[in-house]
């Protein structure tokens, strides 16, 4: 057993593409926690979607054994979390059960909006910050100055900054040696009752929950009987483990140690994060403080192509709510699509994530409409009713007002491109709050803007324009009244449910004429002509004409080649597949999103 | 009396029709737009026709059980790239093996260039009473830019060469929709095209097939064929085949009573063919096959006594019928509805298609009435499962 003094716990706060998860694996290699013959990129990042995109989903936690230069054992347990804005949530539940952060800065980037509001967060929590600059090894690499940064940030001095290359290795010894000096011991009663964190679970197939556990007073053994308390669901422990990076059972976690458990459960909703586990008897009464639920920010309607697959979609969502508990999910029925979900996200990424694995896990082929946020309508007789989807709103004349979610919005940009950015804030309705300048060459700039205005393209639009130097983080603020109107859209003189968006009236004309430009790009030539128009309410605002198709054969079957033919219009079959019919119109996939792509 | 080309009865008698396809791949270069297998002058094996016909002659003799014969079409490639005397070994052999119907169709593929009044008439002596040209255009742009190496006049020649020899039918192919093409240049080609007297007319629009030189050139940025344009041009040349007296049995073709192709109404009507040369297609006993398409493969194949085949298909009941449903939908007499004809109409697809007047219902069959929708009605059809039948 690992006495406390020798236990250290953190976490890595990075931003993406800044080497946490090289980092993260240099760590193992160094400690002789994963043979270079076993080591491959992202080790930790299990989900095949996260090692494609580079980025963390789920969080993690990895015990390592060190060998400190004073010849003393350490067990370090490493807690990866995501990187992503979407996934905060994650963020802060990691955090809770560390004692220090490792805050890991692009020796040639410097600091993002994102590592600053994670570093926050972390300095809020109380956790003892380690500033790393990484990258040192690259040619533009500007480690003093990165370091300056940090320190002004943090409030430190330059010289309490680690540099390091996670890539050749630089650094790394320094790195270890600073997180056994620097970081605090876990504090914690040994002889109190259990009192266990569960900062994350995930559902496997075989085990059912597992939970990932952070001791904070007393220990758990395996076989004991536990309780979860905000669910008062006794279970037994049937079993206890770390992961090294490969999972390894133990008998017992002791006070201050991380690991996982196993209790046979198979509906994550009972085994809430943030929940506190203790002994069935003889626990403790005082359940530790608990987290924030994980509030969905974006809402999208998804149908699977072929109605048939309405009860699969279900199942499938049920089955990703085990590993997701972020994600919520209520039926919905468009007359354009048919059957399909309502579903909340926590941004666009967490959005895209979840569709690819509806897609690609469960072979569910799924048409998404254009992400909304949360609106709140105030009625005439005084009743607020929340908005979520366009169809939802009202009609007119019920209607007093619609208020929708505003977010404080925190951009990190290099100085010269303070203008492009106010320029493009403008444009999104946002309102100007403070500045200040992390040093003369980059500023923080702070808004109020609506979530609407940033939740699609606002991101990708702010990295074109500062040339990827500008970085972002928002955070929820009020609500707040908006002259909001619905655009619907008519394709054939019919409106299409799944098409209508809730936009501010300045820029509903704008908006009208983009998206049936799109539309008409986008949908294919149909046996007549099909013509597409925006309207408020009766008053069309927007209008184009797809022509009717005239010609769709080829020439003579060459000498006979029949079977080749027939091959060729099989494939053109299946590309035809991923249509839905409108009524009588043939409507791609990705019009249903071309709301997010427009040009205006 | 002769039966009208788009009567159903005519096509329903090309069913029971036996045919033969040679293919000669040889050609003096490549056209830009065609995918077929064919191997230029100066590429390897591109001037040894000698022993390419001697190995027709042997893949002939390998044919097990062949039938006699209504049609042969000489096709490639450019079949008047051999000799007189090759072609009529080639004829002679196929009538040793199979035999040859008495008023059998024998037709050649020819490029206006090559033909002279003294070929025409050894054509005709060796028993081709049918010859198709490769005009294309009459727009000397346009036959340029299809890598076409004949004149307007050449091609008016060769027509003439082929009236006075005593060709009982000569097809003119025309194609449309090339990015150098006029709505006027082809009025006029049309025009001119029609005066010549054709028994009969083929006009395809421009594709752009994988792999050729034009579809590499448009992937680069040059303009490919506007399907609009394409739809424009077709209907100004049915509506001046018509008027001229021939109708359309086809997507794409055109006769005077008397004059279809039996060769082509055959294949798409599931007739029996057997196919020989490089590339060349066989259908024959619910089988479907296919030859080597390289040239030297193929020759190694058929000189090591074995027949050339690239592969084989075996039709089961549906599919077999799903197929004759599909290539019948290109006949202008329609198809006959059968088992798949009823659940196709009646399907969601197939009731849009009715609505729309794209498909209708006649004496038991089922006419495309927008021939230039015919593939869009075919992938329809793909819809249609075993069990709905």
């Amino acid at each position: 057993m690992t006495a406390l003094s020798r236990i250290r716990n953190f976490s890595i706060i990075a931003h993406i593409d800044h080497g946490k998860s090289t980092l993260a694996d240099r760590l193992l290699e160094r400690t002789g926690a994963i043979s270079e013959r076993d080591m491959r990129e992202q080790v930790l990042d299990d989900m095949d979607l996260e090692r494609e995109r580079g980025i963390t989903i789920k969080a993690n936690a990895v015990r390592i054994d060190y060998r400190a230069a004073s010849g003393d054992m350490y067990q370090l347990n490493f807690i990866d979390t995501p990187g992503h804005v979407d996934f905060s949530y994650e963020v802060s539940r990691s955090l809770e059960a560390c004692e220090g952060a490792l805050l890991v800065v692009d020796a040639s980037q410097g600091v993002e909006a994102q590592t600053l509001a994670n570093a926050y967060l972390a300095i809020e929590e109380g956790l003892e910050i380690i500033p790393v600059v990484n990258k040192i090894d690259l040619p533009a690499a500007d480690p003093d100055r990165a370091a300056e940064e940090l320190a002004g940030v943090l409030g430190g001095a330059a010289d309490e900054v680690i540099h390091v290359s996670a890539k050749t290795g630089a650094g790394v010894d320094d790195l270890l040696e600073a997180i056994v000096a620097r970081l605090p011991a876990p504090e914690g009663d040994e002889h109190a009752p259990l009192r266990a964190l569960v900062f994350d679970s995930f559902y496997d197939t075989y085990r059912g929950v597992v939970s990932h556990v952070r001791i904070v007073d007393g220990s758990i053994s395996t076989g004991e009987a536990i309780r979860f308390m905000a669910t008062s669901l006794d279970v037994h422990a049937d079993e206890l483990g770390i992961r090294r990076p490969s999972t390894e059972a133990v008998q017992r976690l002791n006070t201050g140690e991380v690991g996982y458990l196993v209790t046979g459960v198979k509906e994550i909703d009972l085994i809430r994060v943030g929940d506190t586990v203790t002994h069935s008897r003889g626990g403790t009464t005082k359940a530790l403080p608990g987290y924030d639920e994980p509030k969905p920010m974006v809402f999208s309607g998804l149908f699977p192509t072929d109605g048939d697959d309405f009860e699969r979609l279900r199942e499938a969502l049920d089955k990703l709510r085990l590993n997701d508990s972020s994600l919520v999910f209520q039926a919905e029925t468009s007359r354009a699509l048919g059957f399909g979900f309502r579903v909340g996200f926590l941004g666009l990424l967490h959005m895209e994530i979840v569709r690819e694995r509806l897609e690609r896990e469960y072979d569910l082929e799924l048409v998404a409409t254009a992400p909304s946020v949360a609106y709140v309508a105030n009625l005439a007789s005084g009743e607020q009713v929340p908005v979520r989807s366009p169809q939802d709103l009202p009609e007119a004349a019920g209607l007093v007002s619609i208020e929708e979610p505003y977010v404080k919005v925190m951009i990190i940009t290099p100085s010269e491109f303070i203008g492009t950015v106010m320029d493009l804030v403008q444009q999104r309705r946002g309102e100007m709050g403070e500045m200040t300048y992390l040093s003369p060459e980059r500023a923080e700039l702070h808004y109020r803007m609506p979530l609407a205005e940033i939740v699609f393209d606002f991101f990708d639009l702010l990295k074109t324009r500062t040339r990827g130097y500008a970085s972002l983080d928002y955070e929820p603020d009020d609500y707040q009244v908006s002259d909001l109107v619905r655009v619907n859209i008519l394709l054939n003189g019919v409106p299409v449910d799944a098409f209508s968006t809730i936009v501010h009236r300045g820029k509903s004309y704008a908006y009208g004429k983009a998206m049936v430009g799109r539309l008409r790009e986008l949908i294919p030539r149909q046996l007549f002509d099909v013509p597409i128009q925006a309207a408020i309410g009766s008053r069309i605002i927007s209008r184009e004409t797809i022509k009717a198709r005239r010609k769709d054969v080829t020439a003579k079957c060459y000498g006979g080649d029949i079977t080749r033919k027939r091959k060729l219009l099989e494939r053109q079959k299946e590309g035809k597949r991923r249509m839905k019919m409108v009524g009588q119109v043939e409507v791609p996939q990705e019009a249903f999103v071309a709301a997010l792509k427009l040009d205006m | 009396m002769r039966p009208e080309p788009d009567s159903p009865a005519l096509a329903e008698a090309a069913r029971l029709w036996n045919s033969v396809y040679v293919h000669v791949p040889f050609c003096a270069r490549r056209c830009p737009y065609c995918d077929f297998a064919v191997v230029a002058a100066d590429e390897a094996g591109g001037s040894d026709t000698a022993r390419y016909v001697d190995a027709l002659v042997v893949e002939i003799g390998m044919e097990p059980d062949p039938p006699e014969v209504h049609a042969i079409n000489l096709g490639g490639g450019t079949p008047t790239r051999l000799h007189p005397r090759d072609l009529a070994r080639i004829v002679n052999t196929l009538d040793h093996r199979f035999g040859i119907a008495d008023n059998a169709e024998i037709s050649i593929e020819a490029n206006p260039e090559d033909w002279t009044p003294g070929f025409a008439r050894d054509l005709r002596q060796i028993g081709f009473n049918r010859v198709s040209f490769g005009i294309q255009s009459f727009d000397p742009a346009v036959l340029e830019s299809l890598g076409r190496v004949h004149s307007p006049q050449d091609a008016e020649q060769a027509v003439a060469a082929a009236r006075s020899a005593g060709f009982s039918t000569i097809n003119i192919d025309l194609i449309y929709g090339t990015p150098e093409e006029t709505d006027e240049s082809w009025g006029r080609s049309v025009d001119r095209a029609i005066e010549l007297e054709p028994e009969h007319l083929s006009a395809y629009a421009l594709t752009v097939e994988g792999g050729t030189a034009l579809s590499r050139a448009v992937l680069a940025g040059a303009p490919a064929p506007d399907p609009d344009q394409q739809a424009d041009r077709y209907e100004r040349v049915d509506e001046v085949a018509r008027s001229a007296g021939l109708v359309r049995y086809e997507v794409s073709n055109w006769a005077r009573p008397g004059h279809t192709c039996r060769y082509n109404l055959s294949t798409w009507m599931m007739g029996e063919f057997s196919g020989f040369g490089t590339g060349a297609h066989d259908h024959r006993g619910g089988v479907r096959a296919r030859n080597i398409r390289r040239l030297d493969a193929y020759l190694d194949q058929v000189e090591a006594g074995v027949r050339p085949r690239s592969g084989s298909e075996c039709l089961d009941e549906f599919e077999s019928e799903r197929e004759r449903f599909m290539v019948g939908l290109r006949l202008a007499a329609g198809v006959r509805t059968g088992s798949i004809g009823a659940p196709f109409a009646s399907s969601e697809e197939g009731r849009r298609l009715v609505d729309a007047g794209v498909i209708g219902a006649r004496d038991g069959r089922v006419v495309v009435l927008k021939p230039l929708l015919t593939d869009l009605v075919a992938r329809s059809v793909l819809s249609v499962s075993p069990g709905d039948c």
